[in-house]
């Protein structure tokens, strides 16, 4: 895929001002690049096949979509603001009904065609019933430092139905769900159980990159979106004082 | 099979703070007389062989030579955009908010070291990122807080107030890649292994 991944999903046009601005950190666009291909693209996937690293992605797209039931929540983080149709509008009254709730993101769309591609149609249903059953607001969890235990906040671990996605995948989704909505829960039990269900020690480190590396891609087309449906009024008295500093 | 390692006896930090910490991990690094060509290559700076996280990832060559010159450059490129300092920020908030107390003592200390504000960096630690600094400071703080909640709460608020502070949007394209950014390390570091306190008690 030579076509840049984050410009496609933030629907950057070449030329755009953000475009110019993404090229001023030509090493940082260059290489999100390359760990989209590393991660989900690699030559040598290893134990981590191709197939489960799009339903891990698939399902951690899912979890970064807006809340459907909590429209207080998603209105002004900005996703269904942009100009994907796909995006849905969030105030649309009637939309297409309650069933399968709101329709994916753009991200979101991206990683279940990718699955789609690369699986059978069974598997990207119980994906996305794992998402939907896994949403919630995070990050929540415990401290294991003593002084920040005041601090910790209570939220739903995930149990994934392994009877279509196989033990090593429902594992792989609760671990990514963990990472995704609860990371600082995490502790050594959590890559006990992935290696009890069959996952060696550089899948584990593979599966932990893949869901982390997505925590950032999809918060910087989430953020590079708003930024770019937020056109700086060309009076501002803002645009003086950028200028005075440049 | 994979040895995962507990550390029931670890001399864990008390909470967040501006002094290094050392971190141990869950997972086996690479034994760094074991180190393939292509890992040694994947670490980018040499001197990180001897750290056991960048040998643990070394795992994953490839991934992790990619997120190491991602990582690079936003937060050195010094051409244009946000102060390097205000960078730093954004990553400490960032773990602030996601509660990753490794990440936060690096990301604290050099936002500290780098813009000199070393006693408002504290205040983000102790009292968390509701702490109010400045108008710009806390425009930084809360875009970078909001960007981390999920689902993502960044919104054009954040942007128009960013603007209002004097930032323009290259500075802005930072503070979101930045924030973005420690929310990939922050996870690494939270789910294969843990601080330890180094050093005299």
């Amino acid at each position: 895929m030579s076509h840049d991944v984050i410009d496609h999903l933030a629907g950057i046009a070449p030329g755009s001002p953000l475009d110019a601005i993404r090229h001023a950190r030509p090493d940082a666009r260059e290489h999100a690049q390359q760990s989209f291909l590393a991660l989900l693209e690699p030559a040598e996937p290893g134990q981590l096949e191709l197939a489960d690293r799009y339903a891990v992605a698939a399902y951690v797209a899912l979890l970064h979509d807006p809340d459907p039931d909590r429209p207080d929540r998603a209105s002004g983080s900005g996703p269904a603001a942009g100009s994907d149709p796909a995006a849905g509008d969030g105030s649309d009254p009637d939309g297409s009904g309650g069933l399968g709730a709101a329709a994916p993101t753009r991200p979101s769309a991206f990683y279940l065609e990718l699955l789609a591609d690369a699986t059978e149609p069974a598997v990207v249903a119980a994906v996305r019933d794992a998402a939907d059953a896994g949403r919630a607001s995070g990050p929540y969890g415990d401290y294991r430092e003593p002084g920040l235990q005041a601090e910790a906040v209570a939220g739903p671990v995930a149990a994934i139905d392994c009877s279509v996605l196989g033990t090593r995948l429902a594992a792989a989704l609760e671990h990514a769900h963990l990472l995704v909505l609860h990371p600082r829960d995490a502790r050594p039990e959590a890559l006990q159980a992935l290696v009890d269900a069959g996952w060696e020690a550089d899948a584990l480190v593979s599966l932990s990159q893949l869901v982390a590396f997505l925590a950032f891609q999809l918060r910087l087309v989430h953020g590079l979106r708003v930024l770019a449906d937020s056109p700086a009024p060309a009076t501002d008295p803002a645009t003086d004082l950028q200028e005075a500093r440049a | 099979m994979t040895t995962i390692t507990d550390y029931p006896q670890l001399r864990r930090p008390e909470g967040f703070t501006q002094r290094g910490l050392g971190w141990v991990p869950w997972a086996p690094p690479v034994a760094e007389a074991e180190l393939s060509d292509v890992q040694r290559h994947a670490l980018v700076e040499a001197s990180r062989s001897a750290s056991p996280y960048f040998r643990l990832l070394a795992r994953d060559p490839e991934a992790l030579r990619a997120r190491t010159l991602t990582d690079l450059d936003i937060f050195t490129n010094e051409a244009g955009g946000l102060p390097r300092w205000e960078r730093e920020l954004s990553a400490a908030a960032t773990s602030r908010v996601n509660g990753c107390v490794f990440c936060a003592s690096v990301h604290a200390k050099a936002a500290s070291r780098l813009g000199g504000r070393p006693e408002d960096v504290q205040r983000l630690l102790d009292e968390g990122v509701d702490a109010r600094v400045d108008d710009r400071w806390d425009a930084i703080v809360d875009a970078s807080a909001a960007l981390t909640l999920t689902p993502s709460a960044f919104g054009a608020e954040h942007v128009a107030r960013l603007r209002a502070a004097g930032v323009d949007d290259a500075g802005i394209a930072d503070q979101i890649a930045g924030a973005a950014f420690f929310n990939w390390a922050n996870r690494l570091m939270l789910s294969l292994g843990e601080p330890e306190e180094v050093g005299a008690s």
